[in-house]
């Protein structure tokens, strides 16, 4: 295992999880796993399917707790036994199917289960927040009071971002935030991850795309057949270095496979020059 | 008062906003944009009930007479107290089929606790009301529980709660309900004062626009868009002469009846708690997307419970209304027809069967509709086969333009 140094090594980690375990009846779907979130720092979580990525997540976002294992949030041990503790300890999940009301609006969506105003809904403080809220992530929403279906996959994604973000929470962990969207929606949800990890918090991006996670994360943390297999920097690792810790080997399908249509592709320009 | 006056200053403004618009033209060019997208609204049926009526009329010149509209108002109540409650559970995209039964109910219990086990009345009237809301928590109770679907457990309430109903209501079979007592002189006698009316046509009005206005002076302050003042002013002007006019004329008659005047308190009241309470926010986020509503901390189990609760409390009132107004309550109480009106009167009015969709509103228009048909069909002398072939017809073209405006909405990316 590669050991490295975060980018921000002077900060204390907000989140530490020690020797994480977790079981589904005879199976093991993590298995001795640590992590360490730091505040204004992107941190991907990679690995194949059935790696333990979602279940990962799960257990950050309380849906699942962990069998065994400890968590540290700022160096006390607490315990993310339901998706309440995680949101009170300020751990907000956007989860991969959003989780949006389609019939309502985005102020709505925004605030719901935790809607302002005493005994009737203070439509007029909530609407200012939710503006305050996407100038801040620089969102363009065309209005906040339309039905959030009416809206683009990069802009239904931006609402539940900025969902997440009520509430300040420390760390936000995003689950394939980019798996539905084009090219340049793509681009403003990166661009809204940078503007996350500006604002100070813990970032956790769960991701497939090796393009994505290189292009805004600061460490990449790879997960194989539910344990730790790699903890890099982004800046210092090639593509090829985290494949080789997905699939566990650096003899393995994926290279074998780049360096052969690199091989094909030389001698199809042969062919062609002869 | 032109539309520039009332943007707010720009540092606090969006780069970019369109709704809400600011002037009337505005407010027009938004209005058409929804409706083409198949934001229908309240429109078929508004336009149904004009075409309902000006036929009507035709047919038979004593149809809009103010008689017959003062009846139509008083039979509307009872039904439209139970529509209100069905509309709830429609925008949970559940159902209750029971609401006929719990009304029957409810009326039994009513006449046999008053007349013959001698309660006070409103101890007799609580009674009933209990008894809808415990069945409303049954409801809740085995839909949260053991996930059985509403369309199952309503219709075995349907069949329980009628032999409830007769059991209740004993050998007897008909028991009458005191002329006498204030709550029959209440469902058939008691109407408004005119110029007490013509108080609450003000009241309202006054009500209504002060309360945009205010909301528009808040949101100048946050620096959010205001509504149009003008369009406030306008509507409030409509408002106050459609409501004056109204009153004046049914007060050429008898007036407008207490009973009616309760059915528009619980709709007002409805809609409030709906557009401007965390309960109403839960219901349709619950009913958008139930998993969105669990995982943004809403208590999906408390929404479903309480909602089934209120709409049969809701069905018991109007149980409780229509054997007032009958001044009895019998074995056919709350039976034939009276189940499948209030559901369809729910859905005429525009709540979707779909769920998330709809407003309290939905109820008073869809009862309206159906008992104009009623009664313009009964002044031309046609008995009840015809009544029940066009109120069936007019339900399949409201479920049908519910359908094709969702169709239409999923093309142009609304809900």
């Amino acid at each position: 295992m590669t050991e490295v140094t975060p980018a921000s090594s002077d900060d204390e980690p907000i989140l530490s999880l020690r020797g994480i375990s977790k079981q589904f009846g005879a199976i093991n779907a993590l298995n001795d796993v640590s992590l360490d979130i730091y505040p204004g720092e992107v941190v991907a979580i990679v690995g194949d399917n059935g790696a333990g990525k979602s279940t990962l997540v799960k257990v950050l976002a309380g849906v699942h707790p962990a069998s065994s294992g400890t968590i540290t949030y700022r160096g006390d041990e607490v315990s993310l036994a339901n998706p309440t503790d995680a949101r009170d300890l300020g751990i907000a999940t956007v989860f991969q199917d959003l989780a949006l009301c389609d019939n309502l609006d985005v102020v709505s969506n925004l605030f719901l289960g935790r809607e302002l105003g005493r005994s009737a809904l203070d439509e007029v403080e909530m609407e200012q927040q939710t503006w305050a809220l996407l100038r801040q992530l620089s969102a363009k929403i065309p209005s906040v009071r339309t039905p959030v279906a009416g809206l683009s996959g990069g802009q239904r994604q931006t609402v539940a971002i900025a969902r997440s973000l009520i509430g300040n929470p420390s760390i936000v962990v995003l689950d394939e935030p980019t798996a539905a969207l084009g090219v340049a929606q793509t681009a403003e949800v990166l661009n809204l991850i940078e503007h996350l990890r500006e604002r100070g918090h813990g970032i956790v991006l769960v991701s497939h795309n090796m393009a994505d996670v290189q292009a805004v994360a600061d460490r990449v943390v790879v997960l194989r057949l539910g344990r730790n297999n790699g903890d890099f920097a982004v800046a210092d690792v090639t593509y090829e270095d985290i494949i080789a810790a997905i699939t566990g080997a650096t003899d393995n399908a994926v290279s074998r496979r780049a360096g052969m249509t690199g091989a094909t592709f030389t001698r199809v320009k042969e062919g062609l020059s002869s | 008062m032109s539309t520039s006056e009332n943007r707010p200053p720009t540092n606090n403004t969006p780069a970019v906003d369109l709704p809400p618009a600011t002037g009337i033209a505005e407010s027009w060019a938004a209005f058409r944009s929804r409706v083409r997208g198949g934001d229908l609204g309240a429109i078929p049926v508004v336009v149904g009930l004009a075409l309902i009526w000006t036929i009507f009329q035709i047919l038979n010149p004593t149809f809009l007479s103010s008689a017959n509209l003062v009846n139509l108002a008083m039979q509307s109540a009872a039904l439209g107290t139970i529509a209100l409650g069905v509309v709830l559970v429609l925008l949970l995209a559940q159902i209750d089929l029971s609401v006929g039964s719990l009304s029957g109910l409810a009326a039994a219990i009513l006449a046999v606790t008053f007349t013959q086990l001698g309660w006070p009345l409103i101890a007799a009237i609580a009674a009933a009301l209990a008894a809808g809301a415990i069945f409303g928590w049954f409801y809740g109770f085995l839909l949260t529980r053991f996930g059985v679907p509403s369309f199952v457990i309503t219709l075995a309430g349907l069949l329980g709660v009628l032999g409830l109903q007769l059991w209740v209501l004993g050998k007897l079979g008909s028991i009458n309900i005191p002329f006498d007592s204030w709550i029959v002189q209440f469902a058939q006698l008691m109407f408004l004062p005119a110029w007490l009316s013509y108080v609450l046509a003000g009241v309202a009005t006054l009500a209504y626009v002060g309360a945009h206005l205010s909301l528009a002076n808040r949101r100048s302050r946050a620096g959010l868009l205001p509504e149009s003042r003008t369009a406030i002013l306008l509507r409030g002007a409509l408002m106050i002469v459609a409501l004056l006019f109204g009153a004046w004329y049914l007060n050429t008659d008898r007036g407008i009846g207490l009973m009616f005047l309760l059915f528009i308190v619980l709709v007002i009241a409805m809609d409030f708690a709906l557009k401007r309470t965390r309960w109403g926010r839960s219901i349709y986020a619950v009913g958008g997307n139930v998993e969105a509503a669990r995982r943004a901390g809403i208590r999906v189990d408390r929404v479903y419970i309480s909602v089934f609760m209120v709409s049969a409390t809701l069905a018991a009132l109007g149980g409780i209304l229509a054997a007032s107004r009958l001044a009895a309550a019998n074995q056919s109480s709350g039976g034939g027809d009276t189940n499948l009106t209030a559901i369809a009167a729910a859905v005429i009015g525009g709540a979707s069967l779909f769920g998330g969709r709809g407003s309290a509103w939905s109820a008073l228009l869809g009862i309206v509709v159906i008992q104009s048909i009623s009664s313009g069909l009964t002044l031309l002398s046609l008995d009840s086969s015809v009544r029940y072939m066009v109120t069936g017809a007019v339900l399949l073209l409201a479920v049908i333009i519910d359908s094709m405006s969702r169709r239409s909405r999923a093309l142009h990316g609304r809900f």
